[in-house]
């Protein structure tokens, strides 16, 4: 769970991964900057987990943290666990990272242009991943990366494969980093803002291709946006992050509809609805996003907070229950 | 003078991607093929699409940033297609451009006040003291307040693109293109952007043809919009009735593929297959019919005129 203080269950209640209390810190010249600070969460099987934030507030790096792929240094994990099937990520070697990644646990990543490597066929990068977690011979894994580019709805696979990278489209493109990630049935999919940089009709695609392989295969898929449009549609659970940390936690139901955190209020009334009236003025968050280390003490949204009181100019707000959602701020204390 | 403030006639653009062996252009890429509308005084007309129908192409087109190789642009009542470079001038004084990326518009190694000093000097206001001012009044029309003597790697990505548009204030233009103005800005900075825009465009009296990809950005900025599909305009209308009744089957997929918030869920997405073709060969007769669910052979054979199916409500589709 989010609380960090409530004491470890040593049973996982069914969850497949939780992060609990982690801390990530980069180290840039001489300054420390705190990317993520105290973000702790948990996903059952199945479940999708939307993480919502700005750029900068840490969504991407906890993402690479799980995976195993953030560069360290400059980035240093300070505290915290990420507890895969109860065995905790942080304290595996290298050797034991590269045999979970691409057949456990994978990822999709946000640019589809620079993600596929331009010099090898798409068949051949598919079939590496397929080659490296089971032991399949080449003809066998040629066979089965047809069915995977079958399976993410690529028109005529046997021509697909043999192609290179840049004889695609973008959303082909990203329909083939899907078939990468999914090569190996995966139980746990990180998927960073995989339609970014699409079209909406091609995204409308994308979506529902994951959420059609997710019912077919059961894993369970952090999706990482800006988009809450996006969120809404595919997340069970949504966690919004701000500054490092995790601020509110919710249901997706609740997070749209009774949104309790100021800074979710705000995101949500920031962007027009579909149904936004023409006359209705834009909320406007005011000013701008702060630097990960740029606010010492107190809640990190205290600057551009409307309901801002003393409390959270010095003292940083705990998490609390506020019906089914957990939220940092001081206003529910 | 009549109400219109621009009309486009019958706009192409094509890009020559080949030559043949006696140096002359045989393939094109046709990225305006055929647009026309017009924006009133006091309106802003959005523009929608995905990438690589023309929706830049036709914005830069209609300010002369590119030649066009057909059709007509008018301004005011002047037509200013073949307008000379000199002459020009005198329209960029009432028509002018907010680009999309806040980081790549403005001069690094100038300060932000000087840079728009440049251009108030460039329209003939020839006293520093007088441009001095006039820097001093944009800055604070845009929120930026005193800010003129700091270079622009001092601002965030929403302060950058407020100096992009008092830099587009300046000469008191009477029509801006904003080229997907907040599309590279945080979510909680857009929403400042587009009240700005909004408040500028009720205290100036500004008409906005607003390039976008954001159909909900679009919905709520724009009186009317016109969807865009690979090189032409597929439907154009009041953006209420745009949103209610779209009349395109284009139109129809590229609305159902944003959802409510709040509603998201439970919405049935219209899923598109296949991708855009390309523009240098288009499918002959109707564009779109390649990916429509309702293609007859009627469409592969005769291209569909513009129709008004309702008022102010055009579409270009066979089905009407």
């Amino acid at each position: 769970m989010l609380n960090e203080e409530v004491t470890e269950v040593k049973d996982l209640n069914g969850n497949i991964l939780e992060v609990k209390n982690l801390g990530i810190n980069f180290h840039v010249e001489d300054r420390v900057i705190p990317a993520v600070d105290g973000v702790s969460f948990s996903l059952m099987k199945g479940e999708t987990l939307g993480l919502v934030g700005e750029s900068g507030c840490g969504k991407s790096v906890t993402a690479l943290s799980i995976i195993g792929l953030l560069q360290t240094p400059p980035a240093k994990i300070v505290k915290g666990e990420i507890l895969f099937r109860g065995e905790n990520l942080l304290n595996k070697n290298s050797e034991e990272m590269r045999k979970l990644r691409g057949k456990d646990i994978s990822m999709i990543f946000q640019e589809p242009m620079t993600s596929l490597n331009p010099v090898f066929t798409v068949g051949r990068q598919i079939s590496e991943v397929i080659m490296q977690h089971r032991n399949l011979s080449k003809k066998e894994a040629l066979s089965k990366t047809i069915d995977m580019l079958k399976l993410v709805r690529i028109p005529s696979p046997e021509k697909v494969v043999k192609q290179y990278p840049h004889q695609l489209s973008g959303g082909m493109r990203q329909r083939v980093m899907i078939a990468i990630a999914l090569a190996c049935e995966p139980e746990l999919l990180i998927a960073d803002e995989p339609t970014t940089a699409l079209d909406v009709t091609v995204e409308a695609q994308i979506l529902e291709l994951i959420n059609e392989l997710k019912n077919k295969m059961h894993s369970s898929i952090i999706m990482i946006s800006h988009d809450l449009g996006v969120v809404s549609e595919i997340a069970d659970k949504v966690a919004v992050m701000y500054s490092g940390r995790i601020v509110e936690y919710a249901d997706v139901h609740s997070i749209f509809n009774e949104p309790k955190h100021p800074y979710t209020r705000g995101l949500l009334e920031a962007v027009p609805d579909i149904d936004t009236d023409k006359g209705q003025r834009l909320k406007e968050i005011k000013g701008v996003v702060p630097f990960p280390d740029e606010i010492k003490e107190g809640c990190r949204f205290k600057t551009r907070c409307d309901c801002a009181s003393k409390d959270c100019m010095i003292k940083e707000p705990p998490i609390l229950e506020v019906g089914t959602n957990l939220v940092r701020c001081w206003i529910y204390a | 003078m009549s109400a219109k403030i621009l009309e486009v006639k019958y706009l192409k653009k094509y890009f020559p991607v080949k030559k043949n062996m006696f140096g002359k252009d045989v393939e094109f890429v046709k990225a305006v093929d055929g647009v026309d509308f017009h924006i009133e005084h006091g309106e802003i007309l959005g523009l929608v699409g995905e990438s690589g129908c023309g929706k830049s192409t036709t914005g830069r087109t209609v300010l002369r940033l590119l030649e066009p190789t057909e059709g007509k642009i008018i301004f005011e009542g002047q037509d200013i297609t073949h307008l000379k470079k000199k002459k020009l001038r005198s329209v960029y004084k009432h028509m002018q451009l907010v680009f999309q990326d806040p980081f790549a518009s403005l001069n690094p190694r100038k300060k932000v006040g000087k840079a728009i000093e440049e251009v108030l000097f460039v329209h003939g206001m020839k006293s520093e003291a007088q441009r001095r001012e006039r820097v001093r009044q944009l800055f604070a029309m845009v929120g930026l307040k005193g800010e003129e003597d700091k270079y622009p790697h001092e601002f965030s990505g929403g302060q950058r693109q407020r100096i992009v548009i008092a830099r587009a204030l300046a000469v008191n233009p009477k029509l801006i293109i904003c080229d997907e103005p907040v599309s590279a800005l945080d979510v909680s900075i857009q929403a400042q952007i587009i009240n700005l825009l909004i408040d500028l465009k009720n205290r100036l009296g500004l008409s906005y043809l607003f390039i976008s990809h954001d159909l909900r950005v679009v919905k709520y900025m724009s009186d009317r919009v016109a969807v865009m599909y690979l090189g032409k305009i597929v439907e154009i209308a009041p953006a209420e009735e745009l949103f209610k009744n779209p009349a395109h089957p284009y139109s129809l997929a590229l609305l159902s593929s944003v959802s409510g918030f709040r509603t998201g869920k439970n919405k049935k997405r219209l899923i598109l297959e296949g991708e855009v073709p390309s523009p240098v060969s288009p499918p002959s007769g109707c564009r779109f019919r390649t990916r429509c669910n309702y293609a007859t052979e009627q469409c592969s054979e005769i291209e569909p005129q513009i129709k008004c199916v309702g008022s102010n409500h055009f579409v270009s589709c066979h089905l009407y």
